[in-house]
């Protein structure tokens, strides 16, 4: 790349003040991009492709039946899939796209250490939430719990200590919100903010439900709550007198960190459930964080265990009728030219992202079919770095998650910080949200630039705060997710469609984590769950009545 | 012109003798830092320095022409090597097994080249100057530079300079005098004077980039920040970790925190390690978690019963420091390299989390005050756990638990933290005239808590069962106070401790 594209490059993608610093930095005696170890990985546009031309595919060689299948491996069709073992349904099959299971939750690993590709950390759950305790339960993350139905989590499973800072004019700071020279009203903002999060932790429905909980199903359906889906958050804060740059940059920060999105783009009322959702009690401190070196791919490798898959399957067609579903599907898992092959089934469960379903589940109505389309996914650039040593900084010293002020990335996380000694090599998750209004321009953003592009992006935004960063760097691994996260756009929660989208079709069932509008492992477990359950009554009451 | 110049002869002479006894003398004062006993070194020193000086004046007939210009050159050479001197040996701390090589290397060299000069003097002032005059004159400036140089070293340059600093400064004026000499002697010189006096340049420049880079290379800031002299100084993949020595015995600092004088460590170590192990029947297998020092494992091989001692420490370069620094074996007893004792380098909360091999009976946890999230960590109710697992059910354990006067609600932390993760705990402390009243923790699963053990080895010379029980005791100013438990997740020591200790600084 020469210092020309590499300029606009850094102008178009970390805007003004990186470029500014690039150039300052300067880059004598720094290694390029181009001699660096590293590559594109999670690569699936080939597939994508051959699925958009159904209409040419031959009819299935072979045909194999089961009495449930399950489409889609991300933590959702896992979670399915355990929880229709756990009920006693048996004969069932999980057919996913990917050579691994996984989805958004997948993980990966580098000599230094193994490290998440995309979800990297859950919520410790609320004593409402008991399924999900079971399962960190079974991964050992779980001690104890309480006579409250709280759980007592095992600390080396929970970020460990000092979790988050924030790299502020020059200087890292413990936190997120970044409070140095922060004027008297910028921090009052800030409090009645907190406070307003609270007034929504403390609020109770007429059937007694909270107005946010975890998973989304169990919060309340009060009109008063839903209101707040008619607004963005930039609306709403502005309509509510929250100017401070500060608290504005902070409660994007959430946004983007959990939807992708802007706070024009954000719906008011994920941003209250984003908030309020973790809170036991008005007052109380956010609920810890569970994580571990690879991120969620640790619940992923204990959900797939004995799980009967087939990876490199394309679903390309679902079609239900009286008696089963019919799904045809691209195998790609040999070498050479993929087969077509078809699956018989009882009963599904698409566990893939709406706009697949719009694409392969046959016999939507119109108004399903637009419900199905209305889900807008951003795109994500996550980069995973092996250093030689970690980086530290002025300031607060190194964090599970640090994050630059300014940057349009969420900065970096370290996979090994739970573990000692803090010296050494390790891995940098490097997560970078592409918010365009429009989700297809964004899209158009993240492919264009390949992976020398993406790792001088990556390199260059965290050299402001690391300089000489890319010195340290042995290897650095780009993915492109072009459908990473659902948006939680105004009008997304509770604008119907979402609801509709949701419902069955004949004998398949939905499953994704997008039908909760918000992208989360409890909604995508949550999801997986009620799924297998509403597929196991039907196949009992069929049973009964046959 | 004769009588012009022959004062300056005399300048000549009395730097000539200042610095040649300053070299000596640092390198005396280095030796015995680093080497320990400094009767034996200097002595050392002083013996090769001089025989040096005679080889010198020996080597001094076989030169016979141009008697100034080599004068000079060997001036130069003298303030080089001079010069350089300390800094070279200081950058050979890092590597014990050269710096015998290089100190002698260095005294010889000088001792040759300073024996060259005099005579090589003697030999030009003999055209200005009656014999008689001569050798009085000469010898007097030579005794009185030697006067000088012993009076200013220890009252003024090692105070003032330090050691390194002090080093090249008479480099410089060795070299400063050769550069003059050029000037004044022009006209005994022959043949070209500009290369001559370009060497000298060059000399000077080196040494006033040593003088300026010095900071880099071990450090005038740490020279000042300690009161005793370095001795040795080494930056680990871990930790900068200096010895200092003064009258009173060497001091062990890591980033510049005091882990033991050599003058009252048996106190810290006997209150740390006789507690825990006294309690135990028979205690077999030890474990001890930091201290490589070796300090601990000396106390521990007092026991006969003691078959296997694994030490435990993240930093090679401390262990190996203990094994192989003379003065430091010398105080451990040989510890580290006795038979029964192994030593592991590792972070001490992933080899407890992956260890497999037969439980302790004891173990003795020596870590660094927490005054950082690394340590803090290994304060935390994990490591206790994890430490729980490895035990024998009812094994004591002891825990060095910073000062529970000055911190103390870090020192109640640490015990309320042990306590939750299923200890029951035996507070005590003791007092350390380097470090204050000193704080630990002795603890063991089972029943009851420990009490003050009713038996000790013999010849201790700090702890014995009349004061025992007394430092299981706290007076008000250090008694319990209520705090939260130091967790991984919610590392609340580290943040007691630093608002604790700022108060004192
Ligand atoms: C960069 C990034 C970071 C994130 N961080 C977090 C986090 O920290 N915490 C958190 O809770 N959540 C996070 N998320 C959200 C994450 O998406 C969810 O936690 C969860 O993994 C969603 O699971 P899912 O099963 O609903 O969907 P997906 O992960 O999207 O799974 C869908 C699966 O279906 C497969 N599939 C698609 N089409 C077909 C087809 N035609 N045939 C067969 N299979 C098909 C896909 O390959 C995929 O495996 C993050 C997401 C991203 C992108």
């Amino acid at each position: 790349m020469n210092e020309l594209a590499r300029r606009d490059l850094l102008r178009a993608f970390l805007g003004a003040p990186a470029l500014w610093a690039a150039s300052c930095a300067g880059r004598k005696g720094q290694r390029n991009v181009s001699q660096m170890d590293g590559g594109l990985v999670l690569r699936r546009e080939r597939l994508g492709h051959r699925m958009r031309d159904v209409s040419s595919l031959p009819k299935p060689s072979t045909w194999s039946e089961c009495q449930v299948a399950v489409v889609g491996g991300g933590v959702a069709g896992l979670s399915a899939m355990r929880e229709l073992e756990r009920l006693g349904i048996g004969n069932t099959l999980l057919l996913e796209l990917d050579e691994h299971v996984g989805g958004t939750s997948q993980g990966g690993a580098l000599p230094a250490s193994v490290h998440p590709w995309g979800a990297h950390y859950v919520t410790v759950p609320l004593a409402a939430n008991q399924p999900l305790i079971a399962l960190l339960g079974e991964v050992g993350a779980v001690e104890e719990i309480l006579p409250s139905g709280d759980p007592v989590m095992a600390e080396q499973h929970l970020v460990a200590d000092p979790s988050e800072r924030v790299f502020y004019r020059g200087r890292w700071y413990e936190g997120l919100f970044p409070v140095a020279g922060a004027s008297a009203d910028e921090r009052a903002q800030k409090e009645r903010f907190e406070s307003e999060i609270d007034r929504w932790v403390e609020f109770r429905d007429a059937e007694g439900k909270p107005a946010f909980a975890l998973p989304m199903s169990l919060g309340s359906r009060d009109p008063r709550v839903q209101a707040l889906d008619t607004l963005s958050m930039s609306q709403w804060m502005l309509a509510n007198g929250y100017t401070s740059p500060r608290l504005r940059w902070w409660v994007e920060y959430a946004c983007r960190d959990d939807y992708g999105t802007t706070l024009a783009d954000t719906s008011a009322w994920s941003v209250f459930f984003y908030f309020a959702s973790r809170k036991r009690a008005a007052g109380a401190s956010y609920q810890e964080v569970v994580t571990w070196p690879e991120g969620n791919s640790h619940l992923v490798d204990h959900l797939r265990r004995g799980v009967a898959t087939r990876t490199g399957h394309a679903v390309v067609s679902v079609e239900t009728g009286p008696d089963g579903v019919s799904i045809v599907a691209l195998d790609a898992s040999g070498t050479g030219e993929p087969k077509v092959v078809g699956v018989r089934a009882r009963y599904v469960v698409m566990a893939t992202p709406q706009f697949i379903n719009a694409r392969v589940v046959r016999g939507l109505s119109e108004e399903r079919l637009d419900a199905a389309r209305s889900f807008e996914q951003s795109p994500w650039m996550v980069a995973n770095m092996q250093v030689r040593e970690r980086p530290g900084g002025a300031g607060f010293p190194l964090c599970w998650d640090n994050v630059l002020f300014d940057s349009p990335s969420l900065g970096y996380v370290v996979a090994t910080h739970q573990k000692g000694p803090h010296r050494g090599p390790t891995v940098l998750t490097y997560y970078y949200p592409l918010v365009d209004s429009d989700a297809r321009v964004a899209r158009k953003r993240l492919l264009e630039l390949g992976w020398e592009e993406w790792a001088e992006v990556a390199l260059s935004d965290l050299e402001r705060a690391h300089p000489g960063l890319r010195n340290y760097v042995e290897r650095i691994d780009v993915a492109r997710w072009g459908h990473g996260m659902v948006r939680s756009t105004p009008g997304r929660i509770w604008d119907g469609r979402r609801e509709l989208a949701a419902r069955p079709h004949g004998r398949v069932h939905f499953a994704h984590s997008d039908l909760s509008g918000v992208a989360l492992f409890e909604e995508a477990f949550d999801r997986g769950n009620r799924a297998a359950a509403e597929v196991a009554r039907r196949i009992a009451t069929e049973a009964n009545d046959p | 012109m004769a009588y012009r110049r022959t004062p300056l002869f005399y300048l000549n002479v009395l730097v000539v003798g200042t610095c040649g006894l300053i070299y000596e003398l640092l390198a005396g004062t280095l030796a015995s830092y680093v080497l320990g006993d400094s009767v034996t070194q200097f002595s050392l020193i002083i013996g090769l320095y001089l025989s040096a000086m005679g080889v010198g004046a020996w080597l001094s007939g076989y030169l016979s022409k141009n008697l100034v210009r080599r004068f000079l050159d060997i001036e130069l050479g003298v303030g080089l090597v001079g010069g350089l001197s300390a800094p070279l040996l200081f950058m050979s701390f890092a590597y014990l097994g050269w710096f015998k090589v290089v100190l002698y290397g260095v005294v010889f060299l000088i001792g040759v080249l300073v024996g060259l000069e005099l005579p090589l003097l003697m030999r030009i002032l003999r055209e200005e100057l009656d014999f008689k005059n001569l050798v009085s004159r000469v010898l007097t400036f030579d005794y009185l530079g030697a006067l000088l140089a012993s009076l200013l070293f220890p009252i003024f340059l090692v105070p003032t300079l330090g050691l390194m600093r002090t080093s090249l400064l008479f480099g410089m004026l060795n070299a400063g005098v050769a550069l003059w000499g050029s000037f004044i002697f022009s006209d005994l010189i022959t043949g070209g004077i500009v290369f001559l006096r370009s060497r000298a340049i060059v000399v000077l420049v080196i040494l006033t980039a040593g003088m300026i880079n010095a900071k880099s290379l071990t450090s005038f800031a740490e020279e000042g920040m300690f009161d005793d002299a370095i001795v040795y100084a080494k930056t680990s993949r871990y930790q900068r970790i200096v010895v200092t020595r003064s009258g009173m015995g060497f001091k062990l600092f890591l980033n510049g925190n005091l882990q033991f004088s050599s003058s009252d460590e048996y106190r810290y170590h006997e209150a740390l390690v006789h507690p825990a192990m006294s309690t135990a029947a028979n205690p077999k297998r030890i474990l001890v978690l930091g201290g490589g020092d070796g300090l601990a494992v000396r106390e521990i091989l007092r026991y006969p019963s003691v078959e296997e001692v694994l030490l435990v420490d993240l930093d090679p370069e401390m262990t190996k420091l203990g094994k192989s620094l003379p003065s430091l074996v010398a105080l451990n007893k040989s510890s580290l390299r006795d038979a029964r004792t192994k030593v592991v380098n590792a972070d001490a909360m992933t080899w407890l989390a992956s260890y497999e091999g037969p439980l302790f009976d004891v173990a003795i946890v020596d870590f660094p005050d927490p005054n950082n999230f690394s340590l803090g960590k290994l304060y935390t109710r994990r490591l206790y756990r994890l430490l729980a697992s490895r035990l024998e059910p009812e094994a004591p354990i002891a825990v060095q638990s910073t000062s529970p006067l000055y911190a103390r609600i870090s020192y109640w932390c640490i015990v309320e933290t042990i306590k939750a993760s299923g200890f029951q705990v035996s507070p005590y402390q003791a007092t350390v005239p380097s470090f204050g009243v000193w704080g630990y923790v002795l603890a063991r699963r089972g029943p009851d808590p420990i009490g003050p053990p009713e038996k000790l080895p013999e010849g201790l010379r700090y702890l014995n069962t009349d004061s025992l029980g007394a430092m299981f005791k706290f007076p008000v100013d250090m008694g319990p106070v209520p705090t939260e438990i130091n967790r991984l997740n919610d590392q609340r020591l580290v943040r007691y401790y630093e608002e604790e200790w700022r108060r004192w600084q």
